[in-house]
């Protein structure tokens, strides 16, 4: 089971986050400081997997973020991987060459996303299209809402 | 399951990740049926073992594609398969095939795969199948080891050698892995010294070469030997006598190095202590020699170790009078005996004091040699355990067993030296006018008579304060009793709470009859030589005897557990008919007045004339609160006291078991076990009744064989001993052969109640 995943910057700057246990905020914060200290003094060439506690932790570096994800110590490493792996590939898709500033301004849809690949830290549905279609459903109920108020406000 | 396995790639198109079918769910399912035991019926299992194959030849084939991504996945899914492999434990040739796998990856390009190839390597070198497979790759690691660039990686590597370390590369893995320690990174270096202890300790054919590597260890990685593993080479080298002279050379030549660590200090300070003896023949390694190396890295050292070597300057006094007198001095100057700490101080004014009024007998007898120290699981495992996984032991067992070894080399040793200040106070009785003499005699009664005089005035005011303070010093003094017991091979029970008839029999002058369990007190000591003899709620008494050839001395502590003191303490032993002319016993007179809280010995000698059958009598009469006390006991002193092992060839033995042919010689008893029939406490009692435990002698392996001789004034009474264990019908057959009658009666009486 994962217990997180967050996103960081190369400066350190923590992007998004996602937890899959309960925490308080004073252990989220402290795991978060951990992580980004571990991971960014990691040399280039290192593996990627990393034992902390008694989780697993296990990253990948895209261009300028770090995607690190905090697992149980059954699970398999290299599946972590793809995790992540897909996950960016989701977000690749929908933004269209996604890049950091995209992940920034559209946080929201980020989590969206996230949200329907994974679930209480297991993985809900490995189908690209599948995923997309929802999150393109969710867009035009999204957008017919928006229009509907744009209408009321012309006439009012 | 392995539908997906073998199915085409276009069939679930959308499910398909770089070409390899469904990998999520693959790996689901794998890590699914490790859940489960084994398939038992035929068919599914050789279902089963068709899809993991598959698997692996999927791994031969080339990459479908160049991607990193496609290679994850299809590697993912093979560990998982690995991983059930090594589940299942069953399929040889699959676990083989996985192993040759895994060795490729130990070499791939990527460090993810060379990384979780070594740590399934890890699980798999537990597995008996595999283990042998496994060894055949440490070379491959050993070079991992010193040549990989990561550092997770570097760890993985040690963690598999350990894994893999057995008898025959034991040498080498250890020797790679000191080479590592002295390049390994800070936060991984106490694990790793840990994992050579317990390596050198699990694999030592030659304890030379243990003691060599652990002082090896100290050497590199000084900072991070923790207590507990030079605690336990200690402990080994004092167990094991003939690696004892080796121990000391080696640990003087080490202390020769001009930057030695603080840990080698203390080992080697505690070492040369007690064995430097065994080095002072040469003149290289004189006595002076020693003293002034130990000396030279004194200032340099922390509290503790100062305290220790305070110790070992002790023991040279009395290991090499010669130099008592530059010792002295060093004792006498001012930075000891006015040393800000306050053990510091307390030791050098005692041992001062010590040196200078004790005997050398007595001094002899204090700082007698350590006797082994029984076996326990190591403590260094259990802080191993405690490092990888903290829920595994619990934190208070952790503290149990290091303070415990604690108090084995610390509380041993100071114990033993305060009870003989108690002799050595009691057998000068006028008290020194200098104030060093009463300051020394203070500090040391004060540890078990302070509580008990503060008490006192507290008791007059009768405030409420008294009987917490009761239960603080109750608890202190069972604590100091406890440790004043010298760690033997026995580890019967102690007796708690023997019957309550001494404090409601009548007060009467006169001695009153022995205890009704007189005699199972007796035969608790028939095969030791320590322990507590009596215990009530106000007294317990404790024993520490020694024999040598027909003469014995034994050394009795009465310990006041009330806040009271005793008053007209006196103790008396005597000898009841005819064992008079039999045993003669001397003691020296007691105290009158016992504080509460506190112990007082008395020492008897006693001398073996003729064989007895009989025991003396020990009548202890005091005043308790206004009413007297009175009781007797049994003394455990038994025939078998005086027993001298001897050692003999078979043919001996059964030529003197032929001579001892007439019946009156022969006593035979067949009865029940009374205990559980375990080989190793046989031996154990047999040993500590005190004959010589013969191997080889007997056609039965089972049987035990025993050989000795009783030693008393007028004569020497050989002794053979044989013992026959059924163990279906849980009974024994004593048979005991002695040149005299009455003794072979004896001992087999006494022997038939021990088993």
């Amino acid at each position: 089971m994962m217990r997180f995943l967050l996103l960081f910057s190369r400066q350190g700057k923590l992007r998004l986050q996602k937890w899959y246990t309960p925490l308080s905020e004073r252990e989220k914060k402290k795991i978060i400081r951990d992580m980004t200290t571990m991971v960014l003094a990691r040399q280039p060439r290192t593996c990627n997997f990393l034992h902390w506690k008694d989780l697993k932790i296990i990253y990948k570096r895209y261009a300028s973020l770090y995607f690190c994800l905090g697992v149980e110590s059954q699970e398999n490493e290299l599946l972590g991987l793809e995790v992540i792996h897909r996950y960016v590939e989701l977000l690749d898709k929908y933004f269209g060459n996604v890049c950091e500033l995209d992940i920034i301004f559209n946080f929201e849809k980020a989590y969206f996303i996230l949200d329907e690949f994974l679930m209480s830290g297991e993985i809900q549905e490995t189908s690209k299209q599948t995923i997309n279609r929802c999150i393109e459903n969710s867009d035009m109920l999204q957008e017919d809402y928006n229009n509907e108020w744009y209408e009321v406000e012309l006439f009012g | 399951m392995d539908t997906i396995v073998s199915s085409a790639s276009t069939d679930l198109q959308d499910y398909t990740y770089y070409f390899v079918p469904a990998p999520w769910l693959s790996c689901k399912l794998l890590r699914l049926l490790q859940c489960y035991p084994p398939p038992e019926d035929g068919a599914v299992k050789g279902r089963l073992v068709e899809c993991l194959e598959t698997i692996l030849n999927k791994a031969q084939e080339p990459p479908k594609s160049k991607k990193v991504q496609h290679s994850n996945a299809k590697n993912a899914i093979l560990f998982e398969a690995i991983s059930l492999i090594i589940h299942y434990d069953s399929e040889p040739n699959l676990l083989v095939r996985a192993c040759n796998q895994l060795g490729q990856f130990l070499q791939h390009r990527e460090t993810n795969l060379r990384y979780l190839a070594l740590e399934s390597m890890c699980t798999l070198a537990s597995s008996e199948f595999s283990h042998e497979a496994v060894k055949t790759h440490i070379e491959t690691v050993i070079n991992a080891l010193k040549t990989e660039r990561d550092v997770s990686v570097r760890q993985r590597a040690a963690d598999l050698l350990y894994a893999m370390c057995d008898r025959s590369n034991a040498k080498q893995i250890v020797a790679e892995m000191l080479s590592y320690l002295e390049t390994a990174d800070y936060s991984i270096r106490e694990e790793m010294v840990l994992k050579v202890a317990i390596l050198a300790e699990k694999y030592a054919v030659d304890y030379s070469w243990y003691v060599d590597t652990i002082l090896n260890l100290i050497r590199i990685a000084g900072d991070y030997v923790s207590e507990e593993v030079w605690y336990r080479v200690i402990q080994i080298v004092i167990n094991r006598d003939d690696v004892q002279g080796y121990a000391a050379k080696t640990v003087f030549e080490a202390l020769q190095a001009p930057a030695c660590h603080e840990n080698m200090v203390k080992v080697g300070g505690y070492i040369l202590g007690e064995f430097g003896n065994l080095i002072a023949g040469d003149p290289r390694s004189s006595p002076l020699v020693q003293f002034n190396l130990l000396h030279s890295k004194f200032h340099l050292c922390s509290v503790p170790t100062r305290a220790l070597l305070l110790s070992a300057y002790i023991k040279f006094i009395n290991l090499f009078p010669e130099t008592k007198v530059t010792i002295q001095e060093v004792l006498r100057c001012d930075s000891q005996i006015r040393n800000s700490d306050v053990e510091l101080q307390q030791r050098a004014v005692e041992y001062l004091k010590l040196s200078s009024i004790a005997s050398t007998d007595v001094l002899a007898t204090v700082l007698e040699e350590m006797p082994p120290f029984p076996e326990r699981e190591s403590s260094i495992l259990a802080k191993l355990k405690k490092k990888k996984g903290p829920g595994a032991v619990s934190v208070t067992e952790l503290d149990d067993s290091k303070r415990e070894a604690g108090e084995l080399n610390g509380g041993g040793e100071r114990a033993a030296e305060t009870a003989a200040m108690a002799a050595s106070n009691a057998s000068t009785p006028s008290p020194s006018a200098d104030l060093l003499g009463i300051r020394s005699s203070a500090p040391m009664s004060a540890a078990p008579a302070a509580a008990g005089s503060l008490l006192v005035d507290v008791f007059s005011e009768a405030g409420p304060a008294a009987p917490a303070a009761a239960a603080a010093a109750a608890v202190n003094n069972d604590g100091f009793l406890r440790e004043l017991e010298q760690p033997t091979d026995a580890s019967e029970a102690l007796l708690v709470e023997g019957s309550g008839d001494a404090d409601s029999a009548p007060a009467s002058d006169d001695p009153a009859p022995p205890l009704s369990d007189a005699d199972d007190l007796l035969n608790k000591f028939v095969c030791k030589n320590n322990g507590v003899l009596f215990e009530n709620q106000l007294l317990q008494i404790g024993i520490k005897s020694e024999y040598r050839q027909n003469l014995g001395k034994m050394y009795l502590f009465y310990g006041n557990k009330t806040s009271v003191q005793f008053a007209g303490f006196s103790t008396t032993v005597s000898c009841p008919g005819e064992l008079q002319s039999q045993l003669n016993v001397q003691s020296k007179p007691v105290e009158p007045l016992v504080e509460g809280g506190a112990q007082i010995q008395q020492v008897l000698n006693i001398e073996c004339l003729t064989d007895f059958s009989e025991a003396p009598l020990l009548n202890i009469k005091f005043r308790y609160g206004g009413a007297l006390q009175n009781l007797t006991l049994k003394l455990p002193v038994t025939i078998n006291k005086f027993f001298q092992p001897t050692e003999m060839a078979s043919q001996d033995f059964f030529q003197r078991w032929k001579q001892l042919s007439q019946p009156q010689q022969e006593a035979q008893k067949i009865f029940k076990a009374n205990h559980g029939m375990d080989t190793e406490v046989i031996k154990a009692k047999l040993l500590g009744l005190g004959s010589a435990l013969l191997d080889n002698v007997d056609p039965n392996p089972e049987n035990y064989v025993c050989a000795g001789v009783i030693q008393t004034k007028g004569q020497q009474v050989g002794c053979l001993l044989r013992l026959e264990p059924n163990g279906q019908a849980q009974m024994y057959r004593l048979t005991l052969r002695c040149s005299k009658e009455s003794v072979s009666k004896r001992l087999c009486e006494l022997l038939s109640e021990q088993f």
